[in-house]
């Protein structure tokens, strides 16, 4: 029994080639029953994500399976291997493990500790559970890959700081105001990083909005996205007074915010905070505005090395989630370990019980009829002594050992016993 | 000035119960703690004996004029702690270099109201103080007010904690200023505290 993985990622694949072999959701349990009927392969399950499309595998020959899961790829979305072959990459056994938890835990992923590619495993994992493409070992697998990914998330701070402009936005706000719903908020200008922190920032529960741009239209127009109010350009510093949160991207090739104004703006507003997002290039708010007191003002690379810091701090997470996950391939592959030891053990019983029922046969017919009692205690000893010889190696067999795929050997061989199922299927 | 040193660190504990489970807040118990470890550990190296009460001084306008006055400083003391909590807080933000502290550390905003609240309730507890210290010390000793050292410094804190409300609620000097303001008023509660019960001796010198 060998777990493999086949599959491409952001990393090795280029977007043209994943839209290729990407499953959409109709077709998943399709491919998954396809797969689990051509023969080869034992257990299967497919994640497809926009990043990557992995099928994890249960197999009983590793040449053969990667082979042909390599050709129902291939056959399955109509595309010549050879244009696959050099983005696929194959892990096997601890390899394989490994790179599954590497994955749940998104230490794979495009951003390492983005929160969504859990989802999307255990969504995959529930497609398999529906086609009944898994069995025991990948089960086990998907499940410790989960608990993996929960161990990282809570034991290390992999997912905590924001790593976009949006997320530092609102991180900050909320560590200078604390409770966003009784905040106002300002658009200045518009733009797509302006926009999605806007958004954030609503979904982070600011209720009143004002919006303002040089074209009024514009300004109306997102207004009425933002359920807010336009306010006229000539007009916006007025309206700083009932503003907290400011967000300004337009494209002034001078400052429209100077620090003199401001100030006068803070009395007025006798000293309540403001903070200032200011994501225009060249900049539109005068940078001298931060030695205002209860005054915040960021710019675009203010955030942008915030981001940066927490990305290193991310990576520094990384390293402590990777020892993590050492530690629970070792704790599968024990498992794993325990389950190929139980077939010999399961041989051995039954090869001993097999012995002792013709001996007792035999015996029993020689001295023909007895009482009831005289055969319980006869076949009393018979058991007794077959359980007192059989459980020293049968123990030996479950205990944690170095060498126990050695011990199984021999004892296979020792008692001339015949397991189905291979034993060399080790890393 | 043993008893009353550890008084005082137990008042500042009673408050800080009470903020950490109404507030739940991150470090508040880092910043606090230290002020309880020092008011302790000075207690420490004061004589031990216990001096009887005279018995002009033996009146219930007593239990009520010190319990105000000890909590008044505990709540002072909760203001310095938090002060400090702003003041590190508001460096980080405002130099835009998030330190390490910065995600375990409250809000700018909660910071500076419940140092604004701490600082309304010493001052309220002082003022009380002073309010029923005047009317005992006319029971006690027939005059309202003595020009005593620790009467005066307990003037001048009220006279500063007023200014730091005053300001808060015309100009708006909240924030850093408050913060700042909420330290400097600390000190001389300290010093009223244990400069004046060491240096001085006046009729407050039972301590």
């Amino acid at each position: 029994m060998n777990i493999l993985v086949i599959g491409l990622n952001h990393k090795t694949a280029a977007l043209d080639v994943r839209e290729k072999v990407a499953f959409d959701g109709a077709r998943l349990d399709e491919a998954m029953n396809m797969l689990k009927n051509s023969g080869a392969v034992k257990e299967n399950i497919i994640l497809s994500t926009c990043n990557r499309v992995e099928i994890y595998a249960v197999v009983n020959d590793i040449g053969s399976g990667v082979e042909s899961i390599k050709n129902f790829l291939s056959s399955f979305h109509n595309v010549p291997l050879e244009f696959l072959d050099k983005s696929l990459y194959v892990y096997t056994g601890a390899d394989a493990v490994r790179h599954l938890y590497r994955v749940a835990s998104s230490l794979d992923s495009m951003v390492v500790g983005e929160p969504q590619i859990l989802g999307q495993l255990k969504d995959a994992f529930e497609a398999a559970l529906r086609n009944r493409s898994t069995g025991v070992l990948l089960n086990k697998l998907m499940r410790k890959a989960v608990s993996t990914a929960k161990r990282i998330r809570t034991e290390t701070k992999i997912a905590e700081s924001a790593v976009s402009i949006s997320f530092a936005a609102v991180e900050l706000a909320k560590k200078i105001f604390d409770d966003l719903s009784s905040k106002s908020f300002m658009l200045i200008g518009a733009g797509e990083m302006a926009e999605l922190a806007a958004r954030h920032l609503i979904t982070n529960g600011v209720k009143k909005v004002f919006v303002t741009n040089r074209t009024a239209a514009r300004a109306e127009e997102l207004a009425a996205e933002f359920h807010g109010k336009a306010v006229p350009f000539e007009d916006f510093i007025r309206e700083l007074l009932h503003t907290d949160i400011i967000i300004c991207s337009t494209g002034a090739p001078h400052y429209i915010l100077k620090k003199e104004q401001l100030q006068r703006i803070m009395k007025e507003r006798r000293q309540k905070p403001v903070f200032i997002i200011d994501i225009s290039v060249p900049r539109n708010i005068d940078p001298r505005i931060n030695d205002l007191d209860n005054v915040y003002l960021y710019d675009i690379d203010n955030l942008q090395g915030i981001i940066e810091t927490n990305l290193n701090e991310r990576a520094k997470e990384a390293e402590k989630a990777e020892k993590i996950v050492d530690e629970e391939i070792d704790s599968f592959l024990k498992w794993k370990e325990s389950l190929s030891a139980a077939p010999t053990i399961v041989a051995l019983r039954n090869k001993a019980e097999e012995i002792r029922k013709a001996e007792l046969e035999k015996v029993l017919r020689k001295l023909g009829p007895m009482e009831e009692d005289r055969i319980k205690s006869i076949e009393y000893l018979t058991v007794s002594i077959v359980n007192k010889i059989i459980h020293p190696p049968t123990a030996a067999l479950k205990a944690d050992d170095e060498d126990k795929e050695q011990m199984l050997d021999i004892v296979q061989k020792l008692f001339n016993l015949k397991i189905e199922s291979d034993n060399n299927d080790k890393r | 000035m043993h008893e009353a040193a550890s008084f005082f660190s137990w008042c500042v504990l009673v408050l800080f119960f009470y903020h950490e489970f109404r507030y739940k807040m991150g470090m508040l118990s880092s910043f606090v703690m230290p002020i309880i470890f020092v008011l302790m550990f000075s207690s420490a190296f004061f004589s031990r004996e216990i001096k009887t009460l005279n018995p002009v001084l033996d009146s219930h306008w007593f239990e009520i004029h010190v319990i105000m006055a000890f909590m008044g400083d505990a709540a002072f003391a909760m203001a310095f702690g938090i002060g400090t909590m702003y003041l590190l807080q508001e460096r980080y933000v405002k130099s835009r270099h998030l330190g390490d502290l910065f995600r375990k550390l409250p809000s700018l905003q909660s910071l500076d109201e419940i140092n604004f609240r701490l600082i309304v309730l010493g001052f309220s507890l002082l003022s009380l103080a002073i309010i029923t210290g005047i009317i005992w010390a006319h029971s006690a000793w027939g005059s309202y007010w003595r020009w005593d050292p620790k009467e005066v410094w307990s003037l001048i804190t009220w006279l500063i904690y007023a200014l730091v409300l005053h300001l808060r609620v015309t100009v708006g000097w909240r924030g850093k200023k408050a913060a700042m303001l909420s330290i400097i008023g600390f000190a001389i509660v300290i010093f009223a505290f244990f400069g004046i019960g060491l240096l001085q001796k006046g009729r407050h010198v039972f301590l």
